[in-house]
């Protein structure tokens, strides 16, 4: 069980995928305007990202290293990803058109994330094992969508404060999220690992 | 090698015909009648409804928030057959929208043109070509007629022409109807 709680943790805050591996900035920086939206997005992507850390495992585990053919990784995930993230799009679509208006729009965009693709791929460097993995690919999207609701918190109340106007858009945003980086540099050394 | 290569398509094959199998059993059907009515709109998306293009205002109809009689560009013939269509009474153009027109296609007068690319982002449906500084022409055949380029562009080289009638794109005249009577 604390193996479990330290991957959380882990992925959560320590390693936030974001803040501290710098992977899936494009939404962290295109998605963050709203807070609305920026819920969206962390819902939607975690639900591919646990999805698609298990397939990806599963995939790996059954067909990969059986065949023997570790090195085509790369491409099998991408169209195990592909294929979740439309998979999942038509069967919410069908299901539950409420569930569809709030995550939508986001599900096609996350397909070409790289958060998505790097949880997959560091999943079969660190040998984690089924629940391991599912754990991490809900860690890191949880740590994810976090972030991304934090920041889209304080953009909003940004755009209301008075910026110097060379800090305006774009520029003030940046700086912000390099603070953000900064302050959880400061989980680090709270779990090894 | 070839159990890379295999193992791939395979593993391709089924993704495929996973998807394939799954965009017909989760079919999502959309609002029959707004297909219906929106297969009747001229699809210039002009706006001029005051929705954003023709889909909209086909689903506005559809759930009776807008009237029938909103459409310029159809004129007469559509508020008929959406009438037809929906069971109510053909009535005039709203003249708030616009007033009917023959059939038009935007002309823009090359030489005068800057190059701002401004006509292109308001053309809806991608009929005007053109780079960045680089004069812009429109694709007669795309051109819906809605003249929402020429509002935008800042020397006023955009003009409105009308089609003129040819061998390739002439047509049997649709039967004309007298007052809201059935043809």
């Amino acid at each position: 069980m604390a193996e479990y709680a330290l991957i959380l943790i882990s992925t959560i805050l320590v390693n936030n995928f974001v803040l501290v591996k710098f992977l899936g900035l494009c939404p962290f920086l295109g998605v963050s305007k709203k807070l609305e939206t920026a819920m969206g997005m962390g819902l939607a992507t975690t639900f591919v990202l646990t999805l698609s850390s298990i397939c990806s495992y599963l995939v790996n585990e059954y067909l990969l290293s059986p065949l023997g053919i570790e090195y085509l990784r790369t491409i099998a995930f991408i169209l195990v990803i592909a294929v979740v993230v439309q998979f999942t799009e038509m069967v919410v679509h069908k299901t539950s058109p409420l569930l569809y208006r709030v995550l939508g729009i986001f599900l096609p965009l996350i397909t070409t994330n790289c958060a998505v693709l790097g949880v997959a791929l560091l999943n079969v460097q660190a040998d984690h094992d089924f629940i391991q993995s599912a754990l991490y690919g809900f860690g890191a999207s949880a740590g994810f969508s976090l972030v991304l609701v934090m920041f889209a918190a304080m953009r909003e109340r940004i755009d209301v404060a008075e910026v110097p106007a060379v800090f305006r858009g774009p520029a003030i945003a940046l700086v912000t999220a390099g603070l953000m980086s900064l302050a959880f540099m400061g989980f680090s050394g709270l779990v090894k690992g | 090698m070839l159990s890379a290569a295999l193992a791939l398509t395979l593993l391709a094959l089924v993704f495929g015909l996973l998807l394939g199998y799954s965009s017909i059993r989760f079919r999502v059907e959309g609002d029959p009648v707004a297909d219906r009515i929106d297969a009747i709109l001229p699809q210039t998306q002009c706006g001029q409804c005051g929705y954003p293009g023709c889909r909209p205002y086909a689903e506005a109809i559809a759930s009776g928030e807008a009237d029938i009689n909103q459409c310029p560009p159809g004129g007469e013939q559509v508020i008929q057959a959406l009438a037809d269509l929906l069971g109510r009474e053909p009535k005039p153009l709203d003249p708030e929208r616009g007033a009917e027109k023959p059939p038009m296609v935007a002309f823009i007068d090359e030489s005068d043109c800057i190059g701002c690319t401004l006509c292109i982002k308001a053309c809806p449906v991608d009929a005007i070509l053109g780079a960045p500084k680089q004069m812009h022409t429109v694709i007669a055949e795309e051109c819906t007629g809605c003249e929402l380029c020429v509002e935008p562009c800042p020397v006023d080289v955009i003009s409105m022409v009308p089609v003129e009638e040819d061998i390739s794109h002439w047509k049997w005249p649709l039967p004309k109807v007298a007052n809201g009577e059935a043809p």
